[in-house]
């Protein structure tokens, strides 16, 4: 069959689970079922053509299978709950699902798989296998973990949702606040994955950084008051659009500074940060937006030697004040380097405040004092970072890159 | 109506501590709020508060079957910093009722609450 058609398919299926969900009140056999609808449409569909609405075809056929299964289970428990579930889903059955109400449907289910009750960790999970669409065994190589494990925790997140009855609704304004974080945060946290992804396919990459911008865009769409959201989308707008130019032939990992400009999408970078100029008069600012503003001058200068650092490092410091955590010091060190000299860069790396704990065993703490270093001319210390990087856990192109570096730095040390 | 136990927690080293005018004002505390919950429906299970680890008595059967030998010891099933104090039992649709009255306990800023669903055997 047909890539697009196979992909239109799961596409449109994650949206008709968003509804089933809703119908039946429980994750499992919604999925079931419209895992049923989906197989059914990849076996009927290339033969009778593509219905002229698929969601509602694959709607009807999931609601059907739904009902098989619910009545199946009224008929043998005699439980009083399961006969009105059965009651609750037939009568749901005849309503007609309109656009804004399959919206719902998703934010609904957004906020279910975000809900703080449940482990970080999961709430990712649990949203890429719901609301994207991605297998289980996707989503392991992407996040590295063994597919067992990772079928474990999505499990383990469906059974509390069920049995500790984490409600499927959307918070009302007043609990936004405290709700909404931890959606942006997954959000975030795909968008990131996508880029800066362990070893997991390339192809599940460049899906993950696809789908960050799909959920983005759908919370802007849902919450257009809300200003994080929409600096939400500009980031992950403006970071999707250097897609292209972040991997050579090889699929090594290519840096900012050497990046091919010409292979940026320039015309999603400029909506980027339409949008991003839009939300900021509302002067409500926040992580997002700051990061986004980042990315969008990032993505605006010509060539790397035109980045207006300064504006890039004043940047650093408000999200190092909203964000104190040691990537946006390391960020901001890189960016001060480039904006004053490297000398500058390396004392907020040595600064005592920072949690040495935590950076200990990061590799890219380790990699960034040495390419500091370098710069400042102090070649032994450089190279002593780079071996502390090497000696931390990482990926492949990442460990790659940093041997490259090194060697790099031990010519000048030797010449 | 589905029914979460809320499980009050505090830490050991206060346990049995504190002046009568603290303890007064944290007794007033859960006055205050057995009378809100219990106006609203809540705490039809009602709740208990539980004497100090140090009254505690731990019985055991050993051989994993009925009629073994009967261990009995001294003190709390496990020596941990947070102690079981008291607990409700509250009836609440879901989770996030359920959890928006655990935060009105005064356990939850004493120390912590924790929410675990009942298993429901009608």
């Amino acid at each position: 069959m047909s890539k697009p058609l196979e992909q239109m398919i799961r596409h449109e299926g994650g949206r008709v689970l968003a509804t089933l969900v809703r119908l039946v009140g429980n994750i499992d056999i919604a999925e079931d079922a419209v895992q049923d609808a989906v197989v059914d449409a990849l076996r009927r569909w290339p033969v009778d053509g593509v219905p002229s609405n698929p969601a509602a075809w694959l709607t009807t056929a999931a609601r059907n299978r739904a009902l098989d299964v619910l009545r199946r289970e009224a008929k043998r428990s005699t439980k009083e709950t399961d006969a009105r579930l059965l009651d609750d889903v037939s009568l749901a059955v005849r309503e007609v699902t309109s656009d804004s109400m399959v919206r719902d449907d998703l934010l609904r289910l957004l906020f279910t798989c975000c809900h703080p009750a449940l482990a970080v960790e999961a709430r990712l999970a649990l949203s890429l296998r719901t609301l994207c669409g991605m297998t289980t065994s996707e989503i392991a190589s992407v996040f590295l973990v063994p597919e067992a494990t990772m079928g474990q925790r999505i499990s383990r997140a469906k059974k509390k949702i069920a049995s500790a009855r984490i409600p499927y609704r959307i918070p009302a304004d007043h609990e936004l606040p405290e709700r909404l974080p931890a959606v942006l945060q997954v959000v975030h946290a795909v968008i990131t994955a996508g880029h800066h992804s362990p070893e997991g396919s390339l192809d599940a990459r460049s899906d993950l950084a696809a789908e960050g911008v799909r959920l983005a865009r759908l919370l802007t769409e849902l919450m257009p008051d809300e200003p994080e959201c929409t600096g939400l989308l500009a980031l992950a707008v403006a970071t999707h659009a250097r897609r292209d130019a972040r991997l050579d032939s090889t699929g090594s990992l290519v840096l900012l500074a050497d990046q091919d400009r010409s292979r940026w999408h320039h015309d999603e970078i400029a909506t980027a940060a339409e949008m991003l100029d839009h939300v900021v008069q509302l002067h409500r600012p926040g992580r997002y937006q700051v990061e986004a503003a980042i990315a969008c001058l990032h993505g605006i200068a010509p060539e790397f030697a035109d980045t207006d650092w300064s504006q890039i490092a004043s940047l650093y410091a408000t999200l190092e004040f909203l964000v104190p955590t040691p990537v946006v010091r390391v960020n901001r060190a890189v960016a001060v380097a480039y904006a004053r000299d490297p000398a500058a860069g390396l004392a907020l790396l040595d600064e005592s405040d920072i949690d040495m704990a935590a950076v200990e065993d990061w590799h890219l703490y380790w990699s960034t004092r040495g390419e500091l270093l370098a710069r400042n001319g102090d070649a032994v210390a450089a190279r002593m970072a780079f071996d502390r990087a090497l000696a931390c856990e990482q990926n492949e192109s990442d460990r790659d890159f940093l041997l490259k570096r090194r060697n790099a730095v031990v010519l000048l040390t030797t010449q | 109506m589905p029914r979460y136990a809320a499980l009050i927690y505090e830490n050991r080293a206060n346990e049995g501590t504190g002046t009568e005018e603290d303890w007064a004002k944290v007794f007033a505390e859960y006055v205050d709020f057995g009378e809100t919950a219990g106006a609203a429906g809540v705490i039809p299970g009602g709740g208990e508060a539980l004497q100090p680890t140090t009254t505690a008595t731990t019985v055991h059967v050993k051989g994993g079957a009925k009629g073994g030998e009967v261990v009995t010891t001294d003190g709390p099933f496990a020596e941990t910093k947070e102690v079981l104090g008291g607990f409700y039992l509250l009836d609440c649709k879901d989770l996030d009722e359920a959890l928006k009255w655990a935060a009105k306990i005064p356990g939850a800023w004493h120390g912590k609450v924790e929410v675990r669903p009942v298993i429901d055997f009608s």
